[in-house]
């Protein structure tokens, strides 16, 4: 309360910072039966947990391998230092990352992962339903909430699946495994 | 004073979404129905995040030089081309189309 009186800018910027990385919450929520070990190991390695090494340690489906989610991780997290590092030194040199099609490169990183992992009607029903919910609410809400609203797509997989014969005893055995 | 608040709330906030998975379903089986929602979390997401990060500027959404780029990284993929050769043509494909235009 003190916040809001003493400030309301601080309220202003607070929100849509939080609600930008508010999709973190499914996002942890997805990798988290793959993450072992005491509970500040978990809580490290879901600082490393950003869209990139998120989408990259995805295996299909419900799976994701915590050892490449660890690594890109890392590798990003250094990239993004260090780019930042470059881009204070000698920023006025290298032009706009814009010029350089960067801001196209990974819907397209998206795009080709999304490809790689959409083998089944449900799975192609939810894509479409997420990215229409996002098209949808973009022009109506503060950056952040399209993607947040847009995770709830995923909820037509409470409804039992359709018997498809081939990937469900393929999946079941794979989770028989581990 | 007020922008080290600010950045130690998001920066706490930030942690705090980042890790409420984790932690408290970290290692766990999750039950089967919630494993058939969980498993369609990552075409769901990254749908949106293309969407988004494709067509929005801000609160509008727009077509630009993204476009071309991932429409480009649409064909690259079309021909099975590897994940490295998508992101470069998409790049590519938006860097060419803003020199152009």
């Amino acid at each position: 309360m003190s916040v809001l009186s003493g400030g309301g800018t601080l309220v202003a910027a607070v929100v849509p910072s939080l609600l930008l990385t508010a999709r973190y919450a499914p996002i942890g929520a997805s990798v988290a039966p793959w993450l072992h070990g005491p509970w500040w190991r978990r809580l490290l390695v879901a600082q490393l947990t950003v869209d990139e090494s998120w989408a990259i340690s995805n295996l299909g489906g419900e799976r994701f391998d915590p050892q490449r989610l660890v690594g890109a991780g890392i590798v990003l997290y250094l990239a993004w230092v260090g780019g930042t590092a470059v881009g204070v030194a000698g920023g006025g040199f290298l032009g706009k990352p814009d010029d350089l099609g960067l801001d196209a490169a990974f819907p397209a990183l998206f795009l080709a992962l999304l490809v790689a992992q959409v083998h089944d009607r449900r799975g192609l029903a939810a894509a479409l339903l997420g990215g229409a919910i996002a098209a949808v609410l973009v022009p109506f809400t503060p950056a952040g909430v399209p993607i947040i609203v847009a995770s709830a797509g995923c909820l037509i997989g409470l409804r039992p699946p359709v018997p498809a014969p081939s990937p469900e005893p393929d999946r079941a055995a794979k989770e028989g495994l581990p | 004073m007020s922008s080290r608040l600010l950045v130690g709330i998001v920066g706490a906030g930030t942690v705090a979404l980042n890790g409420i998975g984790p932690l408290l379903l970290g290692g766990r089986q999750l039950p089967e129905r919630l494993t058939g929602v969980v498993s369609l979390l990552a075409p769901t997401l990254l749908a949106a995040l293309i969407v988004t990060q494709t067509f929005a500027s801000g609160t509008a959404l727009v077509v630009d030089a993204r476009v071309a780029g991932v429409a480009a990284a649409v064909i690259a993929i079309v021909l099975r081309a590897p994940i490295l050769v998508v992101i470069v043509v998409a790049a590519v494909g938006a860097a060419a189309t803003r020199a152009l235009s």
